[in-house]
């Protein structure tokens, strides 16, 4: 009895052991692979990581966007109404890229400022704007900044 | 007229329900038989009612009545008649009301094939259903009426999502319905027998098959989920971690675990309390997901239109019935007596460890999915949880996961000898390190990933074989057919059918995460460009008009060795109603390999920006959930489940021994 | 009483993730309300949509209560809750639009095509009037009291609860107070 006792406690014991080392690795992961959202204003103020991905969203300035001479690779602006920031991509864009449109990219701030996105997404929801596009708007807005800077 | 039928349809489904929450479980509690009765024939009402309704919307879709505000919004007169039947369900009241019909239809499907049930258990079961359905249809009445009308009326209707104007999608929601909607009785099963207090195996043996077949329901759904984003979504991705998806995933984990706990319950009595909570957690699991993707707190590919009030109302659902069943578990626990003791090293211990690790993924990708959430209700900022975090959670879980699940079969249930099992795994542990070597080394693929899916298929592979041998020789004589014929035998087959979906799953998984290609190029018409041994010829865009569309429909013809092996016809359809524009991938697809183009966008002078993608392996995806969702059938088709069989055991209280003895 | 206790972790972490849900479920992005309820209309001159000739300011508004509707032809719950606006127009509301980054030719057709429930309609071809209005997506509408003052504000298509909960019981009294 008292054998299959500690015996039990032993599987017990592996278990919880097995348990908690995987939950330590998938936190560790998971603030590795986080991704913060940063609006336009935010990057242009340098509030964004110098060498981590992000994502920054806002509206497609109307009028931005220029191909390179390869025809692959987009430039254009993405702006909160208050503050714009020049975002590259070399790719296909989604259907639903279009320009006033919110957006949201997933890439890199270049030390020139230029936003190296390796992911544009442009929300399948026909009927609103990404949430993140919308507060990022917002924020702007609330804070005044620019009034009246925004697009063209 | 039909749509105010429909609506008082709905209003007496509802009232039948409230009756068949309360009295059949009154009635059970002091054993009144007519109270009782009651139950079956409330749930053929329902179902007749929600029938009724449903037809009478799809009736408002067919004929075009746009005085319907739903029809108004998603139908049209130009859809072709498929996608006005589908368009029923395409948005959030429709799929609503086919997701109560569901519910109604798995009720009636329980009072009519579990009529061996002792009546109060069918009672009490019923009678859970019937409070779950009570919550679903005030949702709908209150908060989501499909029939509310609309003055004036407009000469035409909005439109279908043109996303979902695809068969593949047509028929995904319902799956994942019955699915979802199915692990709503593993879960009545479980508050029946916690509210009777008595949990033996006979208990495992009626919630079983149920259970199967509501995963059953739910590996389809999600794979037809997956290949339709595949083919339509026009970026070749097949699975995006995205919440709609998380959502259809944590049950499918946590089912995944119950179907192995209800097993050991079934076959050793052991793991009750695990069992309950796990179905408990199945059903849970699956109202949050419907609370995820209706509510709009999370954002996704998916989104239905969103309310807040919605929200509210299902939040508080949620608490209704999760917590309610839980202060019910906590109660009744305690006093379920354990049973089925089992040593360290034994089959039971494998099937514990298989249900830890499940569960332990399914609380990761709840943290995925919720972490944005989370984050912004502390105000740390906005975040999205990266496509890297969920695949290196599986990479880490999957290859433990794997190795139990070759293990475990050939592991005796109770009390196992160590050296008997070394000796028999020596060899298909060696066999599985040689292929992974060989498929990892420069002169395989060169790839370590590679070469892990490659030893974990082999490993799972060779531990089956090894199984099946063993199972032929005790069992010398009995022919494949009778044994499968025979009754007790079938999950047997199914365990090793559906984990063999695994490994093709897993080669699949990893071939096409490993060595897919992909190129965005500008090509001019007539020019070809070459890739894997493939030559693209891209032969222009022609401007077309298709039923309710206008689209751009392109020519790319594939060579191999010189000879043309496939014409594809990228398109990119402008709907006229909604015009936002779609990509319709041109697919080639092969057992081994997928071609597969997509158009972006025009660069002037007929040149088009072309997406090419090679995938290897990539069916071997879907392929793996098929043979998974047919191993789930054959378990659940058991003759041991039939009536008869039951009936016999109804009487006397199964014992364990009994029910373990077509067992090695 | 601690094997009752044991029994009650599962409980213990829905209700934590219940909070959680409920704290997300208020902060949805699209329910905040804009900091611009309770203040007075921002001013604007635009050009009228169908004639460029004429104009629509805020001054219009003044006198009476109004809804100003934010709309655009490429945006698809515009289009689903373009019959509501209908019917509102129809129960004698006064509904300006503010067509916001749009094609004058395919909001001219739009109107043709659905009906025209607005008195008048605001070109904002640049979206700075929408900027200055606190527009951050389409559609969205405003009810304006009789001094000019933003009384609600909704956030997305308009619903059939929203008119008959919020939006006609909001006119009607707003009407019943003296210009």
């Amino acid at each position: 009895m008292k054998t299959a006792r500690k015996k039990r406690l032993i599987l017990i014991g592996l278990m919880v052991t097995g348990v908690a080392a995987a939950v330590a690795f998938g936190l560790q992961a998971f603030n590795q692979n986080l991704m913060f959202f940063y609006s336009p204003s935010e990057v242009v103020a340098g509030d964004a990581p110098a060498d981590t991905a992000f994502r920054v969203g806002g509206l497609v300035t109307n009028g931005s966007v220029a191909r390179q001479s390869d025809g692959l690779t987009v430039q254009f602006d993405v702006t909160d109404n208050a503050e714009a920031i020049t975002v590259q991509y070399t790719g296909i864009l989604p259907d639903l890229f279009r320009e006033g449109q919110g957006i949201v990219a997933h890439g890199k701030l270049r030390d020139d400022g230029m936003f190296v996105a390796n992911e544009v997404l442009a929300k399948h929801d026909e009927n609103y704007m990404a949430p993140e596009v919308a507060a990022s708007l917002k924020q702007a807005h609330d804070t005044g900044v620019g009034k009246g800077m925004g697009t063209p | 007229m039909t749509p105010e039928l429909g609506q008082f349809a709905l209003v007496l489904a509802l009232c039948l329900a409230l009756v068949q929450a309360v009295f059949p479980l009154i009635g059970s509690i002091n054993r009144t038989p007519s109270w009782m009765a009651l139950a079956q024939p409330l749930a053929w009402g329902q179902f007749v009612f929600l029938s009724l309704s449903f037809a009478a919307l799809t009736y408002a879709f067919l004929t075009d009545d746009f005085s319907v505000l739903y029809v108004a919004q998603h139908g049209n007169t130009q859809l072709p008649i498929v996608y006005k039947i589908s368009a029923v369900w395409g948005a959030h009241e429709g799929s609503l009301l086919l997701w109560v019909l569901i519910l109604s239809g798995w009720m009636v499907a329980v009072a009519s094939l579990a009529r061996n049930l002792p009546p109060e258990m069918l009672a009490r079961v019923l009678a859970v259903m019937g409070m779950i359905s009570i919550g679903f249809l005030s949702f709908l009445l209150f908060t989501s009426n499909p029939f509310e009308r609309l003055f004036p009326i407009p000469m035409e209707g909005g439109e279908l999502n043109p996303l979902l104007q695809d068969f593949g999608l047509a028929i995904h929601p319902p799956m994942l319905y019955m699915g979802y909607v199915g692990l709503s009785v593993a879960f009545s099963f479980a508050i029946a027998a916690l509210i009777g207090g008595k949990m033996d195996t006979a208990w495992a043996r009626w919630s079983r098959p149920w259970t199967l077949i509501a995963w059953v329901f739910l590996t389809i759904g999600i794979t037809l989920g997956s290949w339709w984003a595949y083919y339509e979504l026009g970026w070749g991705g097949w699975w995006f971690w995205d919440p709609v998806e998380n959502a259809s995933f944590m049950p499918w984990l946590v089912a995944t675990a119950l179907v192995h706990s209800l097993a050991v319950t079934e076959k050793r009595g052991a793991f009750k309390r695990w069992t309950v909570l796990l179905a408990l957690m199945g059903f849970s699991l699956s109202l949050l997901g419907t609370f995820l993707v209706r509510s709009g707190v999370l954002t996704s590919v998916h989104a239905f239109a969103t309310d807040p009030a919605r929200g509210l109302f299902i939040l508080m659902f949620l608490c209704l019935v999760i917590g309610g069943s839980l202060v019910l578990y906590a109660w009744r626990a305690p006093s379920i007596t354990p049973g089925g003791g089992f040593n360290m090293l034994s089959r039971e211990t494998f099937l514990l460890g298989n249900n830890l690790l499940l569960i332990i993924t399914t609380a990761f990708v709840l943290l995925g999915t919720l972490a944005p959430l989370l984050y912004d209700a502390m105000g740390w900022g906005k975040i999205s949880v990266g496509f890297p975090w969920f695949t290196a959670m599986f990479v880490m879980f999957m290859p433990l996961m794997v190795v139990i699940m070759g293990a475990g079969p050939m592991t005796r249930w109770k009390n196992q000898d160590p050296k008997a099992l070394l000796r028999s795994l020596s060899l298909p542990f060696a066999i599985s390190v040689a292929a992974g070597l060989l498929v990892a080394m420069p002169f395989g693929t060169g790839s370590w990933s590679a070469g892990l899916a490659v030893g974990l298929s082999i490993w799972l592979l060779t531990t089956l074989l090894y199984g099946a041998r063993k199972r032929f020789q005790n069992r010398s004589g009995i022919s494949l057919i009778k044994d499968i014929a025979g009754r007790g035998s079938r999950s047997w087959y199914a365990m090793w059918i559906a984990h063999i979906g695994i490994a093709v799953f897993i080669i699949g998984v990893t071939f096409v995460t490993q060595f897919d290609i992909e190129k965005d190029i500008r090509m001019s018409p007539g020019q070809t460009y070459e890739m894997e041994g493939y030559t693209f010829r891209f032969d222009g865009v022609k401007a077309q008009t298709g039923p309710n569309y206008r689209t751009q429909f392109g020519t790319v013809r594939v060579f191999q060795d010189d000879r043309e092996i496939a014409v594809l016809n990228p398109e990119k359809r402008t709907y006229t109603v909604q015009t936002n524009p779609m990509t319709e991938a041109g697919i080639d697809a092969g057992f081994l390999r997928d071609i597969y183009v997509s158009l972006g966008e025009p660069l002037g002078g007929g040149d088009w920006a072309l997406r090419l993608y090679y995938k290897p392996f990539v069916r071997w995806i879907w392929l793996g959930g098929l043979l998974i969702s047919l191993g789930g059938l054959l378990a659940a088709s058991d003759p041991r489940y039939r009536s008869k069989v039951l009936a016999r055991l109804r009487k006397p209280a199964i014992q364990p021994t009994l029910a373990a003895e077509n067992h090695s | 009483m601690p094997a009752f206790v044991r029994y009650l972790t599962p409980l213990i972490l829905f209700l934590a993730l219940a909070v959680l849900l409920y704290a997300g479920l208020s902060r949805d992005p699209r329910v905040v309300p804009s900091p611009l309820v309770g203040k007075p209309a921002p001013e604007f001159v635009l050009p009228e949509l169908k004639d460029p000739q004429q104009q629509v300011a805020l001054a219009d508004f003044i006198g009476e209560v109004t809804v100003f509707n934010v709309w655009a032809t490429w945006c698809s719950g515009c289009r689903a809750e373009h019959p509501l606006l209908m019917r509102l127009a129809e129960q004698g509301v006064r509904i300006y639009g503010l067509d916001y980054k749009d094609d004058r030719a395919d909001a001219l057709r739009w109107l043709q095509q659905f009906g025209d429930p607005y008195i008048a309609n605001a070109f904002d071809e640049s979206g700075r009037v929408g900027i200055d209005w606190g527009v951050y997506g389409t559609p969205e509408t405003f009810i304006i009291d009789k001094q000019g003052v933003i009384r609600y504000k909704h956030i997305g298509p308009v619903t059939v609860e929203a008119i008959n909960d919020t939006i006609l019981p909001l006119i009607a009294e707003l009407q019943g107070t003296p210009g």
